[in-house]
C-alpha cells in the first residue's frame, strides 16, 4: 500500500484541482453579493453627492424626471409597503388556514395531492398576474367602488396576496408539521377540538417558523416587481388609499429602465439609490426570518 | 355540555373555512385561466407564433420574443447548471464546518430573498457596462443566472442530503476518492432531484421581465436573435408591452402570449413535478 | 543495525516505495495486523483504549462485546473509515502488513484496496450487478474489459452466485434478495483483490438461511483473507472464527483461541458476555 503509482499522482492532482474549482464556483455566490453591495454603492454615493441623505429621506416627493425635481423616496416607499400591506392582509389569514387545515384536518392523501396545486401559483409568471390585475381585477372592483381609479394599489395588493399565499402555507405548514405530534396528541387527550389544538397549542409551538414564512412573503411582495409596475400605476404619490394610482419603488426602476435615460446621469443613479432602498429593506427582512428561522430549528432538534 | 356543542360547530366551521381558504387561490387561478383563453385563443395561431411584431394589433406575432425565450433559457442553463450543482457539492460534500461555509450558507440564504430588479441593476453595471456585452442576449442570460443559483444551490444540496450514507461508505471502502465517490455514486444518486430544481429555476428564469428590462432588453425587436450578442426581447417583456397598450387587439395579444407562455411554464413545472416524484420513490427504496 | 537498514532501503527505493521506519519491517510476519496501545476518541468520548491485538494471516478472528463496547469502532480503525467523523482522533499504532496506516505515509485508498469492507445492512450501488462488482476495478482506472470481465465472474463465483444470477448480470442489484445484496457486496469487495476483509455485522439484516450461507462463504474465504468480523451472535462467533476478541467499554478484556473463549474465559466479565448475563 504504500506504492505511489504514477495513476495515484494524477489522480491526487486531479482531486486536488476538482476541490478549487469547486470552491471558485461556490465563491460566484460570496461574488454577486459582494458585487451587488458594490455595484449600489458606488452609484448610490455618487447621487448622495448631489442629493443630501435628508432631502432623500425626508423629501415628500419624487419626481427626478420633471423639471421641478424633488428626490424624496417616501412616496416610493408608501407605495411599496401599501401595495404589500394589502397582499399580506390576503396572503397571511389564507394561507395560515390553509397550512392549519392541511396539517391538522386533511389526510395525508389530500395534502401531498394539493401542495403542487398550490405551489402553481406561486410559478405563475408574475407579468401574468399584472394582466390579470389590471384586465380582471380592476374592472371588476370598479364595479362595486365607483371612483376607483384604473390604476390602483388595491387590485394589484389583492392580486399580489393570491400570488404568495403559498409562501405563506408551504413554509407555516412545514413549521406546524415539525411541531411534536406528543404535543397534539396531548391536547387531543384533554378532549379539545382540532380548532382548539390548533389555536392554543400547534400555532404558537409553531410560531417561529409561521413567521419566517409571513417575513419571507413580505419580503417577496416587497420585491415583486412586474404585478405593480403593470397594475398600481407610475404616479409617486404619498398616500394611504388603496383606490389611487401610486408607484412602488421596483415599478420606478422599471420605468426609468424602459425610457431612454444616458448611463451617469442623476437620473440614471436615481435608480440606484431606490435599488438601494429596496436592497436594505429586503436585507432586514430576510436577516430577521434567518434569525428565527435558526431559532426554531435549535428548539426542535 | 352547551360549550362542548359550540366548540364543535367552531371546529366544523373552521373546516369549510379551510375548504374555502384552499379553493380560493386556485379558483382565482381558473377563472384568470378561463378568462386568458376567451380573450387569447381567437388570436391564438400558427400566424402569431410565426410573425414579427407588427405596430398593427393584426398583424403582430411573438416570433421574435418566443426566440429570444429559446436563447434566454438555453444560455442561462447552461451558465447556471455547471456552477450551481458545483457549489452545492461543494457545500454539502466539502464544506467543512467552518467560517468560510457558514458565510456561504448565510450568504447564498440572502441572495435568494434579493428581489429580481437588484439582480437586474447588478447585471446592467456588471455585464452591459463594464464587460461591455451590452443589452445582449449574454448579459441577460448572466444575469438570470446569477438570479437562479441560489435556487439550484439549495435544492442541489437537498437532492445530496437525502442520498444515503451507506452508498458513500461502499464506495470509500472500495478505495474510491471522494471526487470518485461524487461523480460516481452521489451525483448519479441525487440526479433527479437536481434536475427537478434546476428545471422550477429555469421555468422562474424565463417567467422574468424586470430584471431584463434594466438590463436593457427591449420591448420591439425587429428580428429574431442569431447570436448570444443580438438584441432581444422575451415573452414576459412582449407581454408587458402590449398590456401597457390602449389598443384592444393588443391586449387580446398579450393573452395569447401568456397562453403560450402559461403553457411553457406548465409544462415545465409537470416535468419536474414528475421527476421529483419519481426520484423520491427511487430513493426510498 | 545501520547495515541492515542500508540493505533494506535501496530495495524500498527500487520499488517506489516511501520510507519507512525499520522497526515495522520486524513484526512477526504471520501478523498481518498489529495494533500496538492504540486509543481512539470522539470529541471527549474514549472509544477505544489501549487496544493491542495481533491478528493472523488467513485466519477468521471475531470481534465481539456488547453494544457500544468499540468493537465497530475497531474494526473501521483499520480501513480508516473512520476518518470521516471530524472529531476523531487515533493515537498508538496500526500496523497493517507491518505498515503504520496512521503515520506513515499512505495512500488511504490504497488502504482501502487491500483492507476490504462489507457493512452490516446489505448497500449494493442502485446499478446493475455487473457494475457494483465491477466499481472497484473501474475507479482503479482499469479499462482492459476482459480483465474486468473475467474479475467479475470469478468474484461472482466466489460468492456462490454465479448461477443464481448468471443470466441476467445486467439487472440492477437492488432487485435481489437481502442475502443475494449482500453477496454481491461480498463479491464487489472480492473483485478489488484484497488481503483483509473487514465484515461488519453482515449477516445481521439476513434471514437464517442466508446467514448460514454468508458463514460458509466465510470459511471457504479463510483460504485465500484475513477475515475480521463484528458480530453480536455468539453461536455464529463460535461457528466460524478461529480467534474471537472480546471488547468492553472501549477495552480488549480478552483474546483467544475460539474455543478457549467459549469453553474456558480466563476473565469474569467474558464469561459472563458470552453466557448471556448481561450485553
Amino acid at each position: 500500500m504504500l506504492i505511489l503509482s504514477d495513476k495515484m499522482k494524477k489522480r491526487k492532482i486531479i482531486e486536488f484541482s476538482i476541490e478549487k474549482l469547486l470552491l471558485a464556483s461556490s465563491l460566484i455566490s460570496i461574488l454577486t453579493t459582494g458585487g451587488i453591495i458594490i455595484v449600489l454603492t458606488i452609484e448610490g454615493v455618487a447621487f448622495f453627492k448631489e442629493v443630501s441623505v435628508i432631502d432623500f429621506l425626508t423629501d415628500t416627493e419624487w419626481t427626478p424626471l420633471f423639471t421641478q425635481k424633488h428626490f424624496g423616496i417616501l412616496p416610493l416607499l408608501s407605495g411599496t409597503i401599501l401595495t404589500s400591506f394589502i397582499a399580506i392582509a390576503v396572503a397571511l389569514p389564507i394561507g395560515l388556514s390553509i397550512a392549519v387545515f392541511l396539517s391538522e384536518y386533511s389526510s395525508v392523501r389530500f395534502r401531498e395531492l394539493i401542495k403542487p396545486v398550490l405551489e402553481l401559483l406561486a410559478a405563475v409568471p408574475t407579468v401574468i398576474y399584472g394582466f390579470f390585475a389590471l384586465i380582471v381585477v380592476t374592472p371588476f372592483l370598479q364595479k362595486l367602488i365607483p371612483g376607483m381609479s384604473s390604476f390602483n394599489s388595491l387590485s394589484a395588493g389583492l392580486v399580489m396576496g393570491i400570488m404568495i399565499i403559498p409562501y405563506v402555507s408551504s413554509l407555516s405548514q412545514d413549521a406546524l408539521l415539525a411541531v411534536p405530534s406528543s404535543l397534539r396528541e396531548a391536547s387531543y387527550g384533554m378532549g379539545a377540538t382540532r380548532l382548539q389544538t390548533s389555536v392554543k397549542v400547534m400555532i404558537p409551538a409553531a410560531s417561529s417558523g409561521i413567521i419566517v414564512s409571513v417575513i419571507l412573503a413580505i419580503s417577496r411582495a416587497v420585491g415583486e416587481t412586474m404585478i405593480v409596475a403593470i397594475a398600481a400605476g407610475q404616479q409617486p404619490r404619498l398616500t394611504l388609499n388603496p383606490l389611487v394610482p401610486v408607484e412602488t419603488i421596483t415599478a420606478y426602476i422599471v420605468q426609468v429602465s424602459l425610457g431612454d435615460v444616458p448611463h451617469g446621469s442623476l437620473e440614471y443613479r436615481t435608480i440606484f439609490a431606490a435599488g438601494i432602498t429596496l436592497f436594505v429593506f429586503t436585507l432586514i427582512l430576510n436577516n430577521i426570518s434567518y434569525w428565527f428561522k435558526r431559532k426554531y430549528q435549535e428548539k426542535y432538534e | 355540555m352547551n360549550n362542548q356543542v359550540k366548540n364543535r360547530i367552531k371546529d366544523k366551521l373552521f373546516s369549510i373555512w379551510g375548504w374555502i381558504s384552499v379553493s380560493i387561490g386556485i379558483v382565482a387561478l381558473a377563472v384568470f385561466i378561463i378568462d386568458i383563453l376567451f380573450d387569447g385563443l381567437p388570436v391564438l395561431s400558427f400566424r402569431f407564433l410565426t410573425s414579427l411584431p407588427s405596430r398593427i394589433p393584426e398583424k403582430a406575432g411573438i416570433f421574435t420574443a418566443m426566440m429570444g425565450t429559446v436563447w434566454i433559457f438555453i444560455l442561462t442553463a447552461v451558465i447556471a447548471f455547471p456552477l450551481g450543482v458545483a457549489s452545492g457539492v461543494y457545500l454539502e460534500e466539502y464544506g467543512i464546518k467552518n467560517r468560510l461555509s457558514k458565510l456561504l450558507e448565510i450568504n447564498i440564504a440572502n441572495l435568494a430573498g434579493v428581489p429580481s430588479i437588484i439582480y437586474g441593476l447588478l447585471g446592467l453595471e456588471i455585464f452591459v457596462r463594464i464587460f461591455r456585452l451590452g443589452n445582449s442576449i449574454l448579459a441577460g442570460s448572466l444575469t438570470l443566472a446569477l438570479l437562479i443559483l441560489p435556487i439550484i444551490i439549495v435544492s442541489t444540496r437537498e437532492a445530496i442530503k437525502a442520498v444515503p450514507q451507506s452508498l458513500r461508505d461502499a464506495s470509500y471502502a472500495l478505495g474510491a476518492t471522494k471526487w470518485q465517490t461524487i461523480w460516481y455514486q452521489v451525483l448519479p444518486a441525487s440526479f433527479g432531484g437536481i434536475l427537478t430544481g434546476v428545471i422550477l429555476a429555469l421555468s422562474r428564469a424565463i417567467g422574468e421581465a424586470a430584471p431584463l428590462i434594466v438590463v436593457g432588453a427591449l420591448a420591439y425587436v425587429p428580428f429574431a436573435p442569431t447570436s448570444p450578442m443580438d438584441n432581444f426581447s422575451v415573452l414576459p417583456i412582449q407581454i408587458f408591452n402590449w398590456i401597457s397598450r390602449p389598443q384592444k387587439g393588443f391586449i387580446q395579444n398579450a393573452a395569447a402570449a401568456i397562453i403560450v407562455l402559461l403553457i411553457i411554464t406548465f409544462l415545465l413545472n409537470g416535468i419536474a413535478m414528475y421527476m421529483r416524484n419519481r426520484w423520491q420513490r427511487k430513493m426510498k427504496i | 543495525m545501520i547495515s541492515a537498514e542500508k540493505e533494506i532501503l535501496p530495495i524500498l527505493n527500487q520499488q517506489e516505495l516511501y520510507t519507512v521506519e525499520p522497526t515495522h519491517l520486524h513484526v512477526a510476519s504471520s501478523d498481518i495486523v498489529e495494533t500496538i496501545d492504540v486509543n481512539v476518541f470522539y470529541g471527549d468520548f474514549h472509544a477505544l483504549k489501549d487496544v493491542n491485538l495481533a491478528i493472523k494471516k488467513n485466519s477468521v478472528t471475531a470481534l465481539i462485546g456488547p453494544s457500544g463496547c468499540g468493537k465497530t469502532t475497531f474494526l473501521r480503525l483499520l480501513n480508516r473509515m473512520n476518518d470521516y467523523i471530524p472529531s476523531h482522533m487515533v493515537r498508538g499504532k496500526v500496523l497493517i502488513n507491518g505498515v503504520d496506516i496512521y503515520r506513515d505515509k499512505i495512500e488511504i485508498e490504497q488502504l482501502r484496496k487491500e483492507v476490504g469492507m462489507v457493512f452490516q445492512k446489505p448497500n449494493p450501488f442502485p446499478k446493475s450487478i455487473f457494475e457494483n462488482v465491477a466499481y472497484g476495478l473501474r475507479i482503479q482506472g482499469i479499462k482492459d474489459k476482459h480483465l474486468i470481465h473475467e474479475r467479475v465472474i470469478n468474484a461472482i463465483q466466489q460468492v456462490g452466485l454465479w448461477n443464481e444470477v448468471k443470466d441476467n448480470l445486467r439487472k440492477n442489484a437492488l432487485a435481489l434478495s437481502g442475502g443475494q445484496q449482500q453477496r454481491v457486496c461480498i463479491a464487489r469487495t472480492l473483485a478489488v483483490e484484497p488481503d483483509i476483509i473487514l465484515m461488519d455485522e453482515p449477516t445481521s439484516a439476513l434471514d437464517p438461511i442466508s446467514t448460514s450461507r454468508i458463514e460458509e462463504l466465510i470459511l471457504q474465504l479463510k483460504q485465500k483473507y484475513t477475515i475480521i468480523i463484528v458480530t453480536h451472535n455468539m453461536q455464529q462467533a463460535s461457528r466460524i472464527s478461529d480467534t474471537t476478541a472480546f471488547f468492553y467499554l472501549g477495552e480488549l478484556i480478552e483474546v483467544g483461541k475460539t474455543t478457549d473463549i467459549f469453553t474456558n474465559p480466563r476473565n469474569e466479565r467474558t464469561e459472563r458476555y458470552i453466557t448471556g448475563r448481561f450485553g
